[in-house]
């Protein structure tokens, strides 16, 4: 078969502006951390630094809660309808200023421009607009006649869709009436920053929405500060465990997005080339830094020879590289850090002696990459079936019957997704009843919306985002 | 003639449908408000806890994939045993909790009509908790509710039969199986709950009762990898703090203590606090 280069399509960066160094957005200004220090912010895919971001400390904290404290009384008091039109404007740029944002977004993540550009930003805008809409029909959303906010909310979010994330934290936040306080993940501070001058164009109230950067430490000051009422968290189930730990015995609400190991099902009558597409989405989109990623293909062991096939002949078709490139399938691992998890865990994999199959892919010289790979010969007891790996890394394991498939899949600590493919409608509804997790994806994967609840089953984490459902993590109810 | 002697009754634990003595032999005695004593109730062990979480997790399956409707029936057939017994726990409530007869009758009275008022939400929760969401694309997408699993119920120390069934009948009714560490001080009626239940169709292991030392026993329960949640009511704050601590470790849902009139309209806080909502996608086309 004849083979057709793609000729390089780069979307242009001169879209978007990157300042050299960035503050802390504290009561709607910009201003340098207390002790002055910063940290560097690459681009993961050519490890160029992009900008300097400050390092927040325990006192920049307190004062971003103190902001959102002095902001609350306003902004809770404020006519639902009120907020939501700060919400719509806040939808409404965000749309204008998407091509910006997509390029800043896959310039600090790695991610493909085409997922930034198709997938993120045009979530991260529904998002709002979702919410926006919620904010003056709280009273007949089923949590009561007169539900009240919180009050304070300390957010924190991971690098896997910085954007979205924080929309899934902040619109919610702002529809209730909270006020919050918001620390993106420290190798992705900067589209968290660009939504903060975002505010300020909606002409969002001082103090409403306070966004800190720093690492983990700045994070965990966050979530132990006194100050506020509610945590929500997206990240490591770890560091999920973690903050549980910290707020036992307080009255801070809490909310928890975490790891998982999915289970991607596929049975014997399913469509083989539409399973294929599902497999792939599901473990290589956004390189695998999924949460909710299909990481363990389960196939039925009579299909597994002809599936396997088909599913390597669609994997040598990826293209790896340039994260600006129109055409480029996986980008960069987000940081050095990833991918030596990433390496170590591939390596245990083989050590334990299951198989390793990457098609041949030429990687880029500079920067964070790890090829498309899937392993078969998969055991239960391996740790690539057990482990979040959050890569392009897949295990296969096979099963014989429906039951079988049921027990391999809720067998893991974790529950956020899974997926079934199958053409009898019975056995979809059987299998989706029995399987632990809380999203479940049939013949279809990775699919997000707004309005769509979205969370985890047992050390998945709890509380969901989306939908009606992901008011109440903003409620006193 | 003399008067007759009353046979005293040999309270025990109810795990996995049967009734047990403790594993560790031992037994406390339970007085009533003045002292008196009223009988010896089992001292469980962590091991009693254990086993315990072992019945209920073994029930979850066939609980939790009983038709609503089915639930409903059996949790309205306990209100209806518990209305042929309501001298006994009337008695057994006035002496644990120093209550006047009208005021006990009161409060079983209340326990019962509660348990109707469960049985009922049965096959309504799902529909008040569940939604259809309109996405947007060619896709089916609804959302349920379904029971979080294997639950510990630290039952409230200050209403032994009122507060147990208002935090029991919550998480049965949606399918969920539970571990009650019964009031400590108060244990009696728990234990005679026992029996009811064991008559009323309830499959052994979806309701298991162990009497004895609160923390001894909701120590372990907190901590056990096997439990999905656990409701505080009972736990004192020092003892909640160490109990929601030990409970991080495997993420528990986790309800906190907090001052609650077991005598007022419950609400579905509880009956919501032990659901997980499960999202299913499917796309549309011909």
């Amino acid at each position: 078969m004849p083979v057709f280069e793609y000729a390089p399509a780069p979307e242009s960066r001169a879209v978007v502006d990157i300042a050299p160094s960035y503050g802390l957005f504290i009561d709607g200004e910009f201003r340098e951390a207390g002790d002055g220090k910063f940290f560097k912010t690459l681009s993961p895919s050519s490890e160029e630094v992009l900008s300097e971001v400050a390092q927040a400390n325990a006192e920049d904290v307190d004062r971003a809660v103190k902001a959102a404290r002095k902001a609350f009384e306003s902004w809770s008091a404020l006519p639902g309808a009120e907020r939501a039109k700060y919400l719509f404007r806040i939808a409404r740029i965000i749309q204008e200023r998407s091509r910006e944002l997509a390029v800043l977004e896959s310039l600090d993540n790695g991610k493909p421009i085409r997922e930034s550009r198709d997938a993120d930003l045009p979530l991260v805008a529904a998002h709002f607009f979702y919410y926006a809409g919620w904010a003056d029909k709280l009273a007949y959303a089923g949590y009561g006649a007169d539900p009240k906010p919180l009050g304070v909310a300390g957010q924190v979010i991971p690098w896997n869709f910085p954007l979205l994330m924080l929309a899934w934290k902040i619109a919610p936040a702002l529809a209730t009436g909270n006020t919050v306080v918001l620390k993106p993940a420290e190798t992705t501070p900067l589209s968290a920053l660009f939504f903060a001058d975002i505010c300020r164009r909606a002409g969002l109230p001082k103090g409403v929405v306070n966004i800190v950067t720093g690492d983990g430490s700045t994070g965990a000051e966050l979530v132990a500060h006194p100050g506020i009422d509610k945590v929500a968290f997206t990240g490591s189930t770890e560091v999920g465990k973690a903050i549980a730990r910290t707020v036992a015995g307080t009255k801070k609400k809490v909310t928890l997005e975490l790891g998982g190991k999915a289970a991607n099902i596929v049975f014997d009558d399913a469509p083989i080339d539409q399973a294929v597409e599902g497999i792939i989405s599901g473990i290589f989109f956004n390189q695998g830094h999924v949460c909710c990623a299909g990481s363990r293909l389960l196939v039925q062991e009579s299909v597994q020879d002809e599936l396997l096939d088909a599913l390597k002949r669609r994997m040598r078709t990826l293209r790896v590289g340039d994260p600006l490139d129109k055409n480029t399938d996986i980008g960069a691992i987000n940081s050095a850090e990833q991918l030596a998890r990433i390496r170590e865990l591939a390596d245990a994999g083989e050590a334990e002696g299951a198989e390793r199959w990457a098609p041949e892919c030429e990687l880029p010289s500079s920067g964070y990459w790890f090829a498309p790979t899937l392993f078969t010969g998969v055991t239960q007891a391996h740790r690539i079936a057990r482990e979040e790996i959050f890569g392009p890394v897949l295990s296969v394991l096979t099963f014989r019957t429906p039951d079988e498939a049921v027990a391999k899949a809720n067998n893991t600590p974790y529950g956020l997704s899974a997926g079934i493919w199958t053409e009898k409608g019975s056995r979809i509804l059987s299998m989706a009843s029995k399987l632990r997790a809380g999203v479940i994806w049939s013949n279809t994967f990775n699919k997000f919306d707004p309005a769509s609840p979205f969370g985890g089953y047992k050390e998945s984490g709890y509380g969901r985002e989306g939908g009606r459902h992901g008011l109440e993590a903003y409620l006193n109810v | 003639m003399s008067e007759r002697l009353s046979i005293l009754k040999t309270y025990k634990l109810y795990v996995g449908g049967k009734f047990p003595r403790s594993e560790s032999g031992r037994v406390y005695e339970v007085t009533d408000s003045k002292g008196n004593w009223l009988a010896n109730a089992p001292l469980a062990s962590r091991k009693d806890a254990r086993d315990a979480v072992t019945a209920a997790r073994k029930a979850f399956g066939g609980w939790s994939g009983a038709t609503a409707y089915n639930r409903g029936q059996i949790l309205y057939r306990i209100a209806e045993m518990l209305e042929g017994r309501r001298d006994q726990f009337a008695a057994e409530v006035a002496s644990a909790e120093g209550l006047s007869a009208s005021k006990a009758v009161a409060l079983v009275n209340t326990a019962i009509d509660r348990w109707v008022w469960y049985a009922g939400w049965s096959d309504k929760i799902a529909q008040i908790a569940g939604s259809a969401n309109p996405v947007a694309g060619p896709y089916f997408n609804l959302s349920t509710p379904e029971p979080t699993g294997v639950v510990a119920l630290i039952a409230p120390q200050d209403s032994s039969f009122l507060g147990l069934i208002s935090v029991l009948a919550p998480a049965i009714v949606t399918g969920n199986t539970t571990v009650v560490v019964a009031a400590e001080r108060a244990p009696l009626p728990a234990l005679s709950l026992a029996e009811v239940l064991a008559t009323s169709d309830l499959p052994g292991g979806v309701v298991n009762i162990l009497s004895g030392r609160t923390p001894e026993l909701a120590t372990p329960l907190a901590a056990h990898q096997d439990v999905n949640a656990i409701d505080l009511a009972g736990a004192d704050p020092a003892l909640a703090t160490d109990l929601e601590t030990a409970a991080a470790d495997n993420l528990k849902r986790v309800v906190r203590p907090h001052p609650v009139d077991w005598r007022t309209d419950p609400g579905t806080d509880r009956l919501l606090s032990f659901l997980e909502t499960k999202t299913v996608w499917h796309p549309m086309g011909v």
